[in-house]
């Protein structure tokens, strides 16, 4: 492979790992977000001010995914908008209603704060079914007919539910007492979906797709491929089992968390090995998509530079709020 | 009813980026402002500047907020509006974008958290230093924004191949000829914006009598600022005008409602411009006065609407350019007279005459008016083109159908116009609320915590 033709690897990896960041670290906020409604008033102040310092550079990474889509592959990008025009306007909805959410419910009256954590529930909810319908629309290359459509309804709950996991998860990690207790009990409630979805849509998959079918059911790779499901299982049983009783609420409390990260992980990976080399499903490759070789060496060399520094600071960030979240105080 | 799809995009695009910018604008310049509340706050240790500091950092969160989501908005918008703008100039528009995420982005939504929620947490250099990367970042973006649309009114660094843009010299694309003055004007712009909420949200509180300390020496700072840039705001835009004239004599035509070539063209104050019949009605000017301001002669030769085969819509530039104008000219007038008088006041609001305060007050928004005027006189004097001369809007428009553009802009619409009430509600309510409570951050001292400090600190609690 000569380097002209390895850039466009490499901005797919990193447009992977750019999209894999973001549904990490905004799916414990989006998970936060629907979960609000179960909890009582100061609950809800403490489950937000958990995400408060974050979810703004959260949601940068989904500004850098597209941002890859539509710098490096800017031929496919034009393809996957237009495909998901209404979904994505559907999610940007979503996202402005949660993001404002945030800051308005502490701002305006009392009396209407209520209505904003309405607004963050719902935001973050619509936000999440929009993004599972769009995987599932993105997987099967947007095919049309009603079992392509069945298929990206069940991802469209399935990803919520995931999200719903990881807030429990991240709540576990950032708060103690009665609410840690509960984010736990959440949590493993959301277990049970997550597993039967995820579960679902591995099998579906091959079965939409013949591609997905022809890549892990023949012999030498289904070998190599085979940590990757068991791997997941092994996430699951010790979630179920960290998550029932008190067994994440002492020292144990990040295992939730590191676990819930393992399951998409492994999603991700198997979801980039049934995707490669296409950047839509079939019809586009990263190849025919790519921007010139130019233009995608001067982004890499500032990437070069740019994305450790955002990667150190991000972690300085997480630093200076280490530990169980505290009411937040402007200052 | 046959809807035109291109129109619709069009009308999109232009809601969605108006409720965006009117965020930013703010958000610019009001960093800089709070970096220098915190500033006078240490150097001087007089309690107005800490109160006037933690009212504005609030009033910053929620317009930050409102800046980000709609900005995510648009960075989705290139791709189901103009699916065909990033095929043709991908090249150069994706790494001006990149950079802007990469450079920008992430470093003000990073620090942002530290800048609001970590004072206590860390060191007060630390601190300063979170707000300075913050106003830095959004300053950062602006710049990088600012060239991708700067060259597109001003296309230069460039080579066409097989209808593909390619680079030829970065350096001429991003200080393509417009770029310096657009940069100037629009950093201008947001300083003046900022400026007057600040100054008119304190002019706000003395008026309804929920004045407290920290009014007078925010409507001091703020109005002192705007004083000083107004004058530089308009030699700047005369001289971003010039510029024009040179690069794009059409939209300046528009702006002047110029139809044919003429020489000691007027300087309309008031008219019609009738484009079915290529004249203005009801024309009121001053002669040849516009000929001295483009060409600095009285007799110099402005050329005409009617030499141009492509020229743009004429009446939104004709009355947005005045509307931007007649906005500066009040703002020069507002803050040189709010000066003189509060100056001869001691600075004390309470004692300066009513009408004034409420002068001030009446020009809480007066930026927004002006900035979203400039822009339309910008961005529609460029049309037909998306990147002037060399290609059209409608050729890169998606094929969306009209039905789901008119849907979801009727969504976004609703939203929008939503959200800026509740913006302007929750403001006015934040305002008259009484804020000088000092509330000391939650972890008691300012030191430097190292890691393992932390982590102890985070085990204790
Ligand atoms: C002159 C200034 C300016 C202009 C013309 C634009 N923006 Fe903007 N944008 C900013 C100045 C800004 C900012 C000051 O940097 C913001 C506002 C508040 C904020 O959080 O950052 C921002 C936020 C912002 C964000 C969210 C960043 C984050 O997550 O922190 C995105 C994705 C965009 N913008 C994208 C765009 C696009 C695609 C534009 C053009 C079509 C655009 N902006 C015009
Ligand atoms: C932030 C302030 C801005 C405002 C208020 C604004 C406003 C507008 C408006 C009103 C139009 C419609 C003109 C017409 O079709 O008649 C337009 C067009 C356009 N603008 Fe901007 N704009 C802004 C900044 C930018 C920037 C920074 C970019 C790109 C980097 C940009 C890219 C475009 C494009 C691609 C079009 C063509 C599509 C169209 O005709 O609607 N704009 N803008
Ligand atoms: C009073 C004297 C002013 C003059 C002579 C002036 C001149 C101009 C001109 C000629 C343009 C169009 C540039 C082009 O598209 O080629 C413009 C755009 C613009 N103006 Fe002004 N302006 C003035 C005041 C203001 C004020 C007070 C504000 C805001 C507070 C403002 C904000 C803007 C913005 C945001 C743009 C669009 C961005 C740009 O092209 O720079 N202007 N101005």
């Amino acid at each position: 492979m000569t380097w002209a033709e390895f850039l466009p690897v490499i901005f797919m990896g990193l447009m992977g790992l750019s999209m894999f960041l973001y549904v990490v670290l905004d799916g414990f906020d989006l998970g936060v977000g629907m979960l609000l409604h179960r909890a009582n008033d100061s609950q809800k102040d403490m489950m937000i001010a958990s995400i408060g310092p974050f979810w703004d550079a959260n949601e940068t990474w989904l500004v850098l995914g597209v941002g890859i889509l539509l710098i490096a592959f800017p031929k496919a990008h034009g393809v996957v908008m237009t495909a998901l025009y209404l979904p994505i306007a559907l999610m940007l909805i979503g996202l402005i209603l949660r993001g404002v959410a945030f800051d308005f419910r502490v701002k305006a009256q009392d009396t209407h704060k209520p209505l904003w954590n309405r607004g963050f529930f719902i935001g973050s909810t619509v936000t999440s079914v929009a993004q599972g319908w769009m995987l599932g629309r993105f997987i099967t290359g947007f095919a049309e007919g009603a079992v392509y459509d069945l298929f990206a309804l069940a991802i469209a709950i399935a990803l919520p539910c995931a999200y719903v996991l990881m807030g429990a998860s991240w709540l576990v990690l950032k708060t103690d007492g009665e609410l840690q207790r509960r984010a736990a009990q959440w949590g493993r409630t959301a277990l049970i979906p997550v597993i039967i979805g995820m579960g679902l849509i591995s099998l579906a998959t091959p079965w939409v797709s013949s591609t997905v079918a022809e890549r892990w059911f023949s012999l030498p790779q289904l070998i190599g491929l085979l940590p990757i499901p068991f791997a997941t299982f092994a996430c699951f049983v010790a979630l179920w089992w960290t998550l029932s009783g008190t067994r994440a609420l002492g020292t144990l409390c990040w295992l939730p968390f590191i676990l819930t990260i393992g399951v998409f992980l492994m999603g991700g990976l198997g979801l980039a090995y049934s995707l490669y080399p296409y950047v839509v499903m079939d019809r586009i490759t990263i190849w025919q998509a790519a921007s010139s070789t130019a233009a995608l060496n001067l982004i890499l060399a500032g990437c070069a530079f740019t994305v450790p520094a955002i990667l150190g600071y991000t972690l300085f960030a997480h630093r200076v709020f280490w530990g169980k979240a505290t009411e937040l105080r402007y200052g | 009813m046959d809807l035109d799809p291109v129109l619709l995009a069009r009308i999109q695009f232009a809601a969605n980026i108006t409720f965006h910018i009117l965020f930013p604008t703010i958000t610019i310049a009001l960093g800089w402002m709070l970096l220098f509340m915190r500033w006078r706050w240490l150097k001087t240790n007089q309690r107005p500047w800490l109160t006037a500091y933690r009212f504005w950092t609030k009033v910053f969160a929620l317009t930050f907020a409102l800046g980000v989501v709609s900005g995510i908005t648009m960075s989705f918008q290139f791709g189901t509006n103009w699916p065909g703008f990033m095929e043709k100039v991908g090249n150069i528009a994706g790494p001006l974008l990149g950079f802007e995420v990469l450079t920008a982005f992430f470093l003000e939504a990073t620090f942002l958290g530290v800048m609001l929620f970590g004072h206590g947490r860390v060191s007060e250099r630390i601190h300063m230093l979170a707000t300075f990367l913050v106003a830095f970042g959004t300053t950062m973006s602006a710049f990088w924004i600012l060239v991708l649309n700067s060259w597109m009114q001003t296309p230069v660094g460039y080579e066409i191949i097989d209808g593909e843009f390619h680079v030829t010299s970065w350096l001429e694309i991003i200080f393509n000829p417009s770029f310096p003055w657009r940069f100037a004007h629009m950093l201008l712009a947001s300083f003046l914006t900022m400026s007057f909420l600040v100054a008119g949200v304190s002019a706000w509180q003395v008026l309804r009598r929920k004045a407290n300390p920290s009014s007078a020496v925010a409507l001091r700072a703020a109005l002192t600022l705007a004083a000083l840039l107004i004058p530089v705001q308009i030699v700047v835009g005369d001289m971003h005008g010039l510029n024009t004239l040179q690069h794009q004599p059409q939209k300046i035509a528009a702006i002047e409602g110029v139809w044919e070539t003429e020489k000691g063209a007027p300087l309309l104050l008031f008219a019609l411009p009738n484009e079915a019949e290529r004249r203005n009605d009801f024309a009121i000017g001053i002669p040849k006065m516009a000929s001295f301001i483009l060409t600095h002669e009285w007799d110099g030769e402005l050329k005409g609407l009617n030499e141009f085969e492509n020229h743009p819509p004429v009446k939104p530039l004709f009355f947005g350019f005045r509307i931007m104008v007649a906005v500066g000219t009040m703002m020069l007038l507002v803050s040189w007279v709010g000066c003189w008088i509060l100056r001869r006041h001691g600075w004390q609001p309470e004692r300066a005459p009513r009408w004034l305060i409420a002068s001030i007050a009446g020009m809480t928004f007066s930026g927004w008016v002006a900035t979203v005027a400039g822009w339309y006189v910008t961005e529609i004097g460029r049309q037909p083109w998306i990147v002037q001369g060399l290609i059209k809007t409608a050729d890169v428009a998606s094929s969306t159908p009209a039905p789901y553009i008119a849907l979801t802009l009727a969504g976004y619409l609703i939203t929008y116009a939503a959200l800026i009430a509740c913006y302007i509600g929750v403001l006015r309510y934040m305002a008259e609320k009484p804020s000088d409570t000092y509330d000391p951050a939650p972890t008691g001292g300012a030191a430097v915590l190292g890691g393992a400090q932390l982590a102890r600190k985070a085990g204790e609690a």
